[in-house]
């Protein structure tokens, strides 16, 4: 170790002789690293934006929809029968293991009004299990409960945008809006959540107990007062999305005595997998841009190797010196290695405090979010030192090899 | 062993040269063996072979046939790295243009040669300011070359060769690069080293002069030996150096 230290102070001192050309040398291996870490952190922080937003939809979500049957030969849309109840939705909660919740809807479009002020809407009547699904939190007031579900309460929880709309800046909670004529007490307003990233907002929301958005507001089903919208069901954990939506086909295709061979009478769509193909893209830019700025510590590592050549050229008579006086061949070349090395780690360090400022400035002044990892960090610090190892090599195994009678008579 | 071993042995010694397609024969044959405690200096014309000789004794270069042995052992047979071994332990060198290293204290000139052992820190400098003592130099540790005149500059050189507790110093036209009277004082110091210390001192020179300090002379024609003498009596730089007119010592001047 006290040698390591002894070496590297030695080698300080020789790239002191010649700041300038030190400097100028490590500014190649600065602007490499400095690009390397902010190009990844700009791809990293893309990748981070779509992860976020998939999270706001929901984390681990699946989605089941009635599916399309055919009869006769013309075949309806998705969601053209009402195939799915809330039985189902017990039924999955109760006995698929790799699910972890899941909640019934039903949808339809509202006007909602308060006083003077009046806002269309998407009304969803949920149960509770929704709130945690969705991954919503409240920003006043509270979620309804299931005993709420239970009497069919008529109680409304607003997205921000509803209660910006009809409320203005004051907090609606407590308040009475009128949904058809039936007057609801807002019991909260959902925390906002932005856009998603198919560009819908939503905030623009109100959320009623599923059991009176059915009664009184979108109306049930006449020949089937259990059927639903969907079902939102949220599995265990990331792992276990595809076991989950294996474990509920079959649970529903047995429940809707669909004979094997047959299609099925609901649709699943997990949207993790969209967002997948949106995320691939983002790391594949990210690489992309590494792989650019990564030329540029390539280009770094040459102007090392060819000072490093002019400094063991320049410094022939001191190698016969130390050779005369018993350097041996791993000694000469490890103290030119640990020169070569020491410029590239400082150029290294350099580099990591400027790509780090450069990342934050993108994201101050272009609006970007960047994201620098620990990991790209140390990445960026490793790969200069091997970039100072593979390009001093080199010339250090030249100076190693010097024959010493030649390099003492060198003018 | 006893003060009359032979340090250095050397036997039909040949080095050949390839310039071109033609061989040279630079050394054609020699022998000679060189006592502990001789003060030997070896003269020559350009040309002669006696470069040649010095970089094989100094375990620079390996013979083309012939054998050396140095300290008993036989230098021939060792690799790159086995040779610098050697000189790390056996000898000490003195240049013409000191070979110091610039920008670099007296004390870490002369610790170089123990940086290449394991000696520790505290020890080597300890040794370095020893030998800084010991050629006159107390004071001047944290000097540079820069800072010194061409004596004290050889000095530190001398100190650098000593450090190690060599066999054999091998000083190549040590005083090529200085006056006459900072000559002396340089010839004084080697000669001190060879009496008190009883390091074995072989000089090579142009200089009739600095080879009446010697106790042997040894002389190089065409490769081959041509002259090889004892001298009885051989010159005493010290107090050659008291006898020279009344002149500021050196030191006082660059002080």
């Amino acid at each position: 170790m006290n040698k390591i230290l002894a070496s590297v102070r030695i080698a300080l001192r020789a790239l002191k002789v010649n700041r300038t050309r030190s400097a100028l040398t490590m500014l190649g291996i600065i602007i490499g690293v400095a690009a390397v870490i902010a190009m990844v952190g700009v791809g990293a922080g893309a990748t981070a934006r779509i992860q976020d937003q998939i999270q706001s939809i929901g984390a681990n979500l699946i989605m089941v929809l009635p599916g399309s049957i055919s009869s006769n030969g013309v075949r309806l849309g998705s969601g053209g029968v009402s195939s799915l109840t809330e039985d189902d939705a017990k039924a999955i909660a109760k006995e698929c293991p790799s699910v972890a919740a899941v909640a019934p809807t039903v949808r339809g479009s509202v006007q909602v009004v308060n006083g003077n002020s009046n806002w269309a809407t998407s009304a969803q009547g949920v149960t509770p299990d929704y709130m945690t699904i969705r991954d919503y939190s409240m920003m006043s007031g509270e979620f309804f409960t299931t005993q709420d579900v239970d009497a069919a309460a008529k109680v409304a929880v607003l997205g921000q945008t509803v209660a910006q709309n009809l409320f203005g800046d004051s907090d609606p909670t407590g308040q009475v809006v009128i949904i058809k004529n039936v007057p609801f007490t807002v019991s909260g307003v959902l925390t906002p959540k932005g856009q998603s990233p198919s560009g819908q907002d939503q905030d623009d929301v109100i959320l009623l107990p599923l059991s009176t958005a059915k009664r009184k507001v979108i109306g049930g089903n006449k020949a089937n007062a259990k059927s639903v919208n969907a079902l939102m069901v949220q599995s265990a954990g990331p792992q276990t999305m595809d076991q989950a939506q294996q474990e509920l086909t079959t649970l529903l295709r047995e429940r809707h005595r669909i004979q094997p061979g047959e299609d099925d009478d609901f649709s699943v769509r997990n949207l993790a997998e969209v967002f997948a193909a949106q995320e691939t893209s983002a790391q594949v830019m990210s690489i992309l841009l590494g792989a650019i700025a990564s030329v540029s510590l390539i280009v770094g590592g040459i102007g090392i190797m060819n000072i490093m050549l002019v400094s063991v050229t320049e410094r022939t008579r001191e190698i016969g010196l130390r050779q005369a006086v018993g350097a041996k061949t791993r000694d000469i070349l490890s103290q030119f290695l640990v020169e070569a090395v020491t410029l590239s780690l400082l150029g290294g360090i350099i580099g990591i405090v400027l790509g780090l400022t450069t990342s934050v400035l993108i994201s101050h002044f272009a609006n970007w979010s960047t994201q620098v990892s620990l990991t790209s960090v140390l990445m960026a610090f490793v790969f200069s030192a091997l970039v100072g190892v593979f390009f001093g090599y080199y010339p250090a195994r030249k100076a190693a090899y010097m024959d010493p009678i030649e390099a003492l008579r060198y003018e | 062993m006893s003060d009359t071993t032979a340090v250095i042995e050397v036997k039909d010694l040949v080095k050949d040269y390839k310039l071109g397609q033609v061989p040279v024969h630079v050394l054609k044959g020699i022998s000679f063996e060189i006592q502990r405690g001789d003060f030997v200096s070896i003269m020559g014309p350009s040309g002669s072979g006696k470069s040649t000789l010095m970089n094989i004794l100094g375990c620079l270069d390996k013979p083309t046939s012939g054998s050396y042995r140095l300290d008993g052992i036989s230098v021939g047979e060792l690799n790159r790295d086995q040779l610098a071994e050697i000189r790390n332990k056996k000898i000490g060198f003195v240049f013409q243009q000191f070979n110091l290293l610039a920008r670099t204290s007296a004390t870490e000139n002369v610790e170089l040669p123990l940086m290449y052992t394991d000696t520790p820190a505290s020890e080597r400098r300890e040794r370095a300011m020893k030998a800084l003592f010991a050629v006159g130099l107390a004071g001047r540790e944290d000097h540079q070359p820069s800072q010194l005149s061409g004596g004290q500059q050889q000095r530190v050189a001398i100190a650098r060769s000593l450090v190690n507790n060599p066999k054999i110093i091998l000083a190549d036209e040590p005083t090529g690069a200085l006056d006459s009277r900072t000559s002396i004082e340089i010839m004084a110091i080697f000669q001190r080293l060879n009496r008190e210390d009883g390091i074995t001192m072989i000089v090579v020179t142009h200089d009739p002069d600095v080879a009446t300090y010697s106790n042997r002379n040894i002389h190089f024609k065409d490769g081959k030996l041509q002259l090889d003498e004892r001298v009885a009596q051989p010159r005493d730089a010290k107090r050659d150096l008291e006898q020279l007119p009344a002149e500021k010592p050196e030191e006082v001047i660059a002080a």
